[in-house]
């Protein structure tokens, strides 16, 4: 049975890959508004942002590659979403095959897409004089926790994909996990900010992995951050893939 | 062939909140029928066929189809079954030949190459196999949409409303396409608000009115409902389908490209 399973993955997973392949707008236009992103925060804005002793972009990488995240995720919701309301989605499940292949297969396509646009974030980044002494464990470490990071947000990402009624619906998933990083200590240090905002700033999930990857990047000690960072995105993937299962599950009674 | 009825319904019931759509189905289909369910909008034919095809829960009452229990058989009688939804259900980024690929992979079959140039000939789809099925016209989405039903053989197929939104061509070319699958002692559930379709199509016809079946039997059975007939002369005009398929030129384009002879008819 979960040979079968695995089989459906891979046969759902290939198809979607061949959407994101025949449409790689989907994969540059991810990775357009965080690279504009920092292209602005860099050059514009960055001189007037003092935010230790690095270069500026040095300190911003790690907001924009969960911004990155945030934005690809929204493409997963959209596929899922097309499904759906395309009437594909009603025939596969009607068929002989294990039904939770049908989300893991657009969870595994958002995962390589995702990695894709973040590769060539982090290849404009280099162009603009990033640099990180981190080793190949440091580098897999942050792979690992951007990876962490985008299933948690990719499940979430399922939710409005099986519940929207409309295209505008589902987008719109991707617009408050933008906003979070600004919140963050991801563009400026939290330590300027007024007290409850601070607070916030400071107690949620971006702040602790922004400054995991960026302490990995810098090859500083990363300290309790990284049990932080891995605590929340591990929480926030159960959270959401429970939530994205039960949706699935009421959608097909 | 088996003489257990392919699809069994006993006193099905199914709400959504205050709105009794089902109000107790009974319904027996004979293996190897095309069977039609004729109803208004509204009258049930949707939510009936997504219970049968085990994509939606009965709130009360029992169906069996291909022999299996709806309630806990759902696995076998997803093997035994093919939806062909309300909606041209096929993947528009893919190709023809993907669209039916994919569905033998999910069949688990192997010699998916064959399978698929197999039915892209018999369904006339072979010049367009290697085209999105996004830039296919209304009628070869249908005929692709039913291919990929009958992958696996399965030994009932549902059509849920299988010429709602075509043109009178693609109309046609899916009437031809649908005449072609009776006979091969497969099951055809279709549901239609055209009584014209019911009477060109099917064997036997079941009418669905609020939620319940108020007739069923052949075509024959039920003209014997109503009054006796009387002897009128009317002179014949000729349709205005009639007149559209002669302008044009025949039915649309044929399997074998040439145009058909639906005018002499």
């Amino acid at each position: 049975m979960t040979g079968h399973a695995l089989r459906d993955v891979v046969a759902l997973s290939k198809r979607s890959l061949r959407h994101v392949l025949r449409s790689p707008d989907t994969i540059v236009t991810t990775a357009i508004m965080p690279v504009a992103m920092l292209l602005l925060f860099v050059y514009v804005f960055g001189g007037a942002i003092h935010a230790g002793h690095g270069k500026y972009v040095d300190y911003l990488l790690p907001g924009i590659l969960l911004i990155t995240v945030a934005s690809g995720v929204g493409y997963a919701a959209f596929r899922l979403f097309s499904d759906v309301d395309g009437g594909i989605f009603e025939r596969f499940t009607a068929m002989p095959i294990t039904r939770s292949a049908l989300l893991w297969a657009h969870v595994l396509t958002s995962v390589v897409a995702n990695f894709v646009s973040l590769v060539f974030v982090v290849l404009i980044a280099l162009a603009m004089g990033f640099r990180s002494g981190a080793g190949l464990s440091g580098w897999l470490a942050v792979v690992g926790l951007v990876l962490l990071f985008t299933l948690a947000l990719t499940w979430l990402a399922m939710i409005p994909g099986l519940t929207a009624k409309t295209v505008d619906g589902v987008s719109g998933i991707s617009y408050p996990l933008i906003f979070l990083p600004f919140v963050s200590s991801a563009f400026v240090p939290t330590g300027g900010m007024p007290a409850p905002v601070r607070r916030f700033a400071e107690h949620q999930p971006v702040t602790s992995i922004v400054d995991t990857i960026r302490g990995v990047f810098a090859q500083q000690p990363v300290g309790h951050h990284a049990w932080v960072a891995v605590a929340w995105c591990a929480g926030l993937l159960l959270v959401a893939y429970v939530l994205a299962m039960r949706t699935f599950r009421r959608k097909l009674s | 062939m088996t003489t257990t009825p392919a699809i069994e319904i006993t006193g099905l019931t199914k709400s959504f909140g205050d709105n009794a759509v089902l109000r107790g189905v009974e319904l027996a289909v004979p293996a190897g029928a095309v069977f039609a369910l004729l109803g208004s909008n509204g009258a049930g034919k949707t939510t009936l066929v997504r219970i049968l095809s085990t994509l939606s829960k009965a709130d009360s009452g029992h169906a069996a189809v291909a022999g299996f229990d709806l309630a806990t058989q759902t696995a076998k009688v997803r093997q035994s079954i093919s939806l062909t939804g309300q909606f041209a259900a096929v993947d528009e980024i893919l190709t023809g030949r993907e669209n039916l690929q994919l569905i033998a992979e999910l069949r688990h079959l192997d010699r998916r190459r064959e399978i698929a140039d197999d039915l892209l000939g018999r369904f006339g789809l072979t010049d367009a196999a290697d085209k999105r099925a996004g830039v296919y016209s209304g009628g070869m989405r249908r005929r692709l949409d039913i291919a990929m039903s009958l992958i696996g053989d399965p030994p009932v197929l549902f059509l849920d409303e299988p010429t709602t939104g075509l043109d009178l061509q693609s109309r046609n070319e899916v009437w031809a396409t649908i005449r072609d699958l009776a006979g091969q002692g497969r099951t055809v559930l279709l549901t239609t608000q055209y009584l014209e379709e019911a009477e060109q199509l099917a064997d036997r016809i079941a009418i669905l009115h609020q939620g319940t079946i108020i007739a069923s039997g052949t075509l024959p059975e039920l003209k014997g409902l109503l009054p006796p007939k009387k002897i009128e002369y009317v002179e014949k005009q000729p349709t205005l389908e009639e007149v559209f398929l002669a302008i044009v030129g025949g039915s649309g384009e044929r399997r074998d490209g040439r145009p058909s002879t639906a005018v002499s008819r």
